[in-house]
């Protein structure tokens, strides 16, 4: 570890919010935006006149589809907040930007208690149709032919009809069934775990019993991946309340310690080019999460990791060093250890692909109300002190230690 | 059957960056950005080379032969209609850790393999070669010949 002390210890979370979250809700972005965010600030027990921060991840006009959430100008116009400080993007480690931006912020004395969130309508946006790839909803103007024509990195990949992140991963994936022996019958396991534990979630989508038969008679999206290895899009609005740690007597709830964000990219910043396809960005956050943290892996009582796609989750708790490399097919077979009663309890509240795809703030929601003993009947047994939460697959990561 | 690809092309923007890249195809060869200083293949194109900085940077041709290095089977009908295709992840026999996204041709499902040689072959769109690869082709050979691809995997580098 570092001698100096890393900056976001002096950052707690203070308070938690989630709309509504459901299928096509026909409410707006802004309209479940402000529902979790007055109940963050309600929990934190603060009122919006104390709320001098705001952040989001990814900010206004970042893709289509219900994709983005409201920016901080609106947000910040709906709340009427005086603000000291704010941030809004879509660059830096993945979804986490947001949480990193304002856990700096606080500790920079820029503001005292920053309100961050996350919401996606993708689910009303997708109406009655199918899931969409990137290409269908260009805005680009057509050349010769008449159809939407792509620059930037996007343009290595449509033509070629990998339209979706599902296509990208799925490389990943399958390069993980050629080094490491991985199987469907163990990726299933992350499906099959957080469906079991979405039984305890009154807001996750699917909460019907699935068996591994089930899994492996879906139809398939990508080989090797098939629909129950896909998250899904969902309607809901998470919100936290970021504090300085100076706040934690005064919290009605237990607050939540950050105590070291993982944001490191080492390799290439590609979706193809990344020197090693069967970890990419995941391997570098992890390993810089560590190194500010006196704590490691074997701390860690439970996991919220990432599983936009099922095989990120899996990259994860390799790249976390929550199992050895090459062995998280063999260490969810069976679903025994990330049980919620298991050695390391895995995506509590169901994860993106039960749960829904909230897009990252789920699963840090999740691990704050663990982190509170407040789970009722999800709750991990032994009243866990230590959680991890990641986010992002591909050249995006993040990743956070969280502490009671 | 296997699709070739998807029934719609999404074309890429030509400029003068890519052009020469996405138009290399209308003399059969494949071509990359490279270094002419330290002979570094430089891909998607950059203005400088990672490797030595150096500016002198042109297209030159590559053998157009690589190696499979992941493959996903499509089935999700983002077009409606659209038969099965395969999205390739192909690595350039001349530089590790020099690879595309493509599609994998003339291959079914079954056929392929991570590990196996592959060969460039071009799909004219507008104005646009889109490099494809499939099944490397090769001459007649005694059929005792022992196939030298797809052996051990490369190790890794950045």
């Amino acid at each position: 570890m570092s001698l100096v002390e890393p900056l976001e210890r002096r950052a707690i979370i203070s308070g938690i919010g989630q709309s509504a979250v459901g299928r096509r809700l026909n409410r707006s972005d802004l309209d479940l935006t402000v529902e979790a965010c007055l109940e963050a600030i309600a929990d934190a027990g603060l009122t919006r006149d104390d709320i001098d921060g705001l952040a989001t991840y990814p900010g206004a006009g970042i893709g289509t589809g219900g994709f983005a959430g409201p920016g901080t100008p609106e947000v910040q116009d709906a709340l009427r907040l005086n603000l000291s400080w704010h941030d809004g993007g879509s660059e830096g480690p993945a979804q986490m930007r947001a949480l990193f931006a304002a856990c700096l912020a606080v500790g920079a004395g820029l503001a005292r208690h920053v309100l961050i969130y996350r919401t996606v309508t993708e689910s009303t946006a997708q109406g009655t149709g199918g899931r969409q790839g990137i290409g269908a909803s260009s805005e680009h103007e057509g050349e010769q032919s008449g159809l939407p024509r792509f620059s930037g990195f996007l343009q290595w990949y449509l033509p070629f009809g990998a339209v979706s992140a599902v296509n990208w991963i799925a490389l990943v994936a399958k390069r993980r069934f050629h080094e490491f022996g991985l199987s469907r019958e163990q990726l299933a396991y992350v499906a099959l775990n957080g469906r079991k534990n979405a039984a305890y979630n009154p807001k996750a989508i699917y909460r019907d019993t699935m068996t591994l038969e089930d899994y492996l008679s879906a139809r398939m999206i990508s080989t090797p991946l098939c629909l129950y290895d896909c998250d899904a899009p969902c309607d809901g609005s998470t919100a936290l309340v970021v504090s300085h740690v100076d706040y934690s007597p005064d919290t009605p709830q237990h607050p939540c310690h950050i105590h070291a964000i993982g944001t490191a990219i080492k390799g290439r910043p590609s979706w193809d080019q990344f020197d090693d396809m069967t970890t990419m960005a995941a391997r570098d956050a992890a390993k810089s999460m560590w190194q500010r943290s006196d704590l490691g892996p074997a701390d860690v009582q439970l996991a919220q990791l990432y599983d936009g796609f099922s095989v990120l989750a899996l990259v994860w708790l390799e790249a976390l060093g929550l199992c050895p490399v090459g062995e998280s097919g063999l260490f969810v077979e069976g679903g025994d250890r990330i049980a919620l009663d298991g050695a390391l309890p895995l995506n509590t509240a169901g994860g993106q692909l039960s749960a829904g795809r909230l897009h990252g703030f789920g699963l840090l929601h999740e691990a704050c109300v663990q982190l509170r003993h407040q789970a009722g009947e999800r709750q991990v047994p032994g009243e866990p002190e230590v959680a991890v939460v990641s986010n992002g697959g591909g050249p995006l990561a993040g990743s956070v230690l969280l502490t009671r | 059957m296997t699709a070739d690809g998807p029934p719609l092309r999404l074309l890429p923007r030509l400029d003068d960056t890519n052009r020469f890249f996405w138009t290399s195809g209308a003399d059969g060869r494949l071509r990359f950005l490279r270094c002419q200083e330290c002979l570094t293949y430089v891909h998607p194109p950059a203005p400088i080379c990672p490797s030595c900085l150096g500016s002198k940077l042109t297209p030159d041709a590559v053998s157009g032969r690589a190696t499979l290095h992941s493959y996903t089977v499509n089935h999700q009908q983002w077009i409606p209609g659209s038969q099965e295709y395969i999205i390739a992840l192909v690595e350039i026999d001349e530089q590790e850790g020099l690879r595309l996204t493509t599609n994998l041709t003339a291959c079914e499902p079954e056929e392929a393999a991570i590990g196996m040689a592959v060969e460039v072959v071009f799909a004219l769109h507008d104005d646009v070669y889109l490099p494809l690869f499939r099944p490397l082709r090769r001459p007649k050979a005694p059929q005792s010949a022992p196939d030298q691809r797809g052996g051990p995997q490369k190790g890794k580098g950045r």
